[in-house]
């Protein structure tokens, strides 16, 4: 199952360790690190630039809620675009074909329920986070509680995947193999996180993801149409030159189940990843906290329907960028590099334009990088400082400005968290975190904010039932799964407490968070609050009450 | 909950309340759900169908059109594609020309305390 590794740049880490010896000669690590240094110096000046406006908890949590539908549709796409999608589907494709395409569907159609039954709903009924909405017309300290940690775990998961990938991408595009230089980098990483989420805020944030999602389609863009024009525009030409590079069996790059197809449990591990990515999307609280940055839910439509758009033509591109890395550069190449499969797409870059183009490239992926960890920071620091800070601890009585300071400090403290993480976590196979964090989302966010949002009987216990078994199921699920033991690809190979077959646990933990929040909701006593449910029904459809937009500047 | 209102409001109902019973309010909620449930339930169910497909019939997925390397498996991928787009203008131009005015002006009916 090394394909759902893939699906993070954490895969490099977790592919075969590369030595010294097989350090990349392709390309100038001085031009990488020339480029990226150009991208954090101007991304730095904005985000100074930003910073003036940077007073309430509106600014510091939502940018002021100022972004308008294509701006934030474009952050979006940049939040959502880690390097996982870039470098992790490219390389799935190149080596796997169609199930490495297979899974960039998920990804996409899953924004389908964002848009439809989330986005706008949200936009009208919170304020900063997900645990606004989940606990709108619950019991608020202990509902807000269950949210906010659910958000921690899943950010946590999400973060130390992306700093344990900086590792790895270093190796492979820098050509730093030392241990030592892998963890300076990934230190340089945390620290620039930091800066830029204490000074710029979200406003901040928002624009180095816009940036870097511009940066990214249009480096795909320009790759796409360069490998298509070396087909004479044809993909069927296109898919037969990549199955020629890979040699014999290189026909079954063009059907299913060259990855995913092995036997009946690979089959159902499948099934369980397709079910978290398409549900998992709208759960997760980094995306749902996008959606307060704008002024009102008709700019939340406007950015999901942005975000569609860019996200779907992206993973369009990273088809012809996959089978174009399997035609021009060869899996047996691609195997071989430091990075394994993630290297498919720099190592494409290099076969088109040469350094110059892997450069830009790789400065793109560290850039992903730092966008994405930003994006998950002040996320978190939300959650810590706005619903475990302001309202679990000191029940709502606190002023906004020391709330942002709690906020601040936090971003801190996770940064810290997030270098040392990294560091630790680099060399290991951390790569099912990501798969986790989707897993987590779906089962244990999705179902409560959909019955919050949609089921009158919901109630306290069944939000807490169904957060906290989401949660529990899937890492109980995930500890005992061949991704943690009992595989010589998993965490700890040594040992094998795997009696779950399955690598992902979305196919019994998601049912099992719908499930038990209509049971918890059931069995519970508690007296139902009409009143609440009328505030929240009416507000998040007519968007009476919604929080407005801080004055524009 | 329409047949409360002609019972007239009960003693300590909300103004939120009597919005929600409104059959303005009612109608809105109705014409949201006819769009956004049957929709969700389309995609979801086409995107299992896909999975189940690309998961367990190998076969018919693998079936090249023509000489050419395009499989069938493939053309059902590039429909995720096209229905995923096609159901995101459907919603937009639904909510941009039928759903924000009646909302909108539900809306100004609440803040300006008219309902």
């Amino acid at each position: 199952m090394s394909g759902i590794l893939t699906e993070s740049v954490a895969g490099a880490t977790g592919a075969p360790v590369v030595s010294a010896a097989e350090a990349t000669d392709v390309g100038n690590p001085w031009v990488n690190i020339g480029i990226f240094a150009a991208f954090v110096l101007v991304t730095l000046v904005i985000v100074f630039r930003a910073s003036r406006q940077n007073k309430s908890a509106a600014d510091f949590y939502a940018g002021g809620r100022n972004f308008t539908g294509p701006q934030n549709g474009t952050a979006i796409a940049g939040d959502y675009l880690s390097a996982a999608s870039f470098l992790g589907i490219c390389g799935a494709i190149a080596i796997n074909g169609y199930d490495g395409f297979l899974y960039s569907i998920g990804f996409l159609v899953a924004w389908l329920v964002a848009l439809l039954l989330v986005a706008e709903l949200l936009r009208n009924t919170g304020k900063f986070t997900m645990a606004d909405v989940l606990s709108f017309r619950l019991r608020q300290r202990p509902v807000r509680m269950a949210a906010a940690l659910a958000t921690l775990l899943v950010v946590f998961f999400y973060l130390l995947a992306q700093m344990a990938g900086a590792g790895g991408l270093v190796a492979l595009l820098l050509g730093v193999d030392s241990r030592a230089g892998q963890s300076l980098v990934i230190a340089v990483v945390g620290a620039l996180m930091i800066l830029y989420v204490l000074v710029g805020g979200m406003k901040g944030t928002t624009w180095v993801q816009i940036i870097k999602a511009v940066l990214l389609i249009a480096g795909a863009a320009i790759m796409t149409v360069w490998v298509l024009a070396q087909f004479g525009f044809n993909l069927s030409d296109l898919l037969g030159g990549a199955v020629q590079a890979a040699g014999e069996g290189g026909e079954s790059l063009l059907e299913p189940g060259k990855q995913y197809g092995i036997d009946g449990t690979s089959k159902l591990s499948f099934l369980s990843l397709a079910l978290a990515l398409v549900l998992g999307t709208a759960g997760l609280p980094h995306v749902l906290m996008r959606f307060y940055t704008v002024p009102t839910a008709k700019e939340a439509r406007r950015s999901v329907v942005w975000a569609i758009w860019l996200i779907g033509i992206f993973y369009l591109f990273t088809l012809v960028l996959g089978y174009g890395a399997g035609a021009l550069v060869g899996p047996e190449t691609i195997n071989n590099a430091p990075g394994g499969v993630n290297s498919a797409a720099p190592l494409l870059a290099f076969a088109l334009g040469g350094e110059i183009l892997l450069g830009l490239i790789s400065a793109v992926a560290f850039a992903t990088i730092l966008a994405v960890v930003a994006g998950l920071t002040i996320t978190a620091a939300a959650s810590f400082s706005h619903d475990i800070y302001a309202n679990v601890i000191k029940k709502g009585k606190v002023k906004p400005d020391s709330e942002v300071r709690i906020a601040r400090w936090t971003v801190v403290v996770i940064g810290i968290i997030a270098i040392v993480g990294g560091i630790f976590a680099q060399n290991q196979n951390v790569a099912f975190l990501v798969a986790l964090a989707f897993a987590v989302a779906a089962s244990a966010n999705l179902p409560t904010i959909v019955f919050s949002l949609f089921w009158k009987r919901f109630n306290t216990a069944g939000a807490l039932w169904s957060i906290y078994g989401g949660l529990i199921s899937c890492i109980v699920l995930i500890v005992l799964s061949p991704t943690v033991s009992g595989d010589e690809k998993a965490m700890f190979p040594g040992a094998d407490f795997a009696v779950f077959p399955l690598t992902n646990p979305g196919l019994v933990s998601i049912p099992l968070g719908f499930l038990l929040g209509i049971v918890g909701t059931l069995l519970s006593k508690e007296k139902p609050h009409p009143e609440k449910f009328a505030e929240m029904e009416v507000r998040s459809l007519t968007g009476a009450g919604a929080e407005k937009a801080t004055a524009k500047h | 909950m329409s047949d409360l209102s002609t019972a007239g409001p009960p003693p300590g109902e909300t103004e939120y309340q009597r919005v929600q019973r409104s059959d303005e309010f009612q109608g809105l909620r109705r014409a949201f759900r006819n769009f956004v449930f049957p929709m969700t339930a389309l995609f979801l169910v086409w995107y299992f169908v896909y999975v189940l497909l690309a998961n367990y019939a190998h076969d018919f997925m693998s079936i090249r059109l023509g000489d050419s390397n395009i499989t069938v498996g493939l053309l059902f991928g590039l429909g995720q594609f096209v229905s995923t787009f096609v159901i995101t203008m459907l919603y937009a131009r639904w909510a941009n020309r039928k759903f924000d005015a009646r909302a909108d002006a539900l809306r100004r009916e609440i803040e300006e305390g008219e309902l």
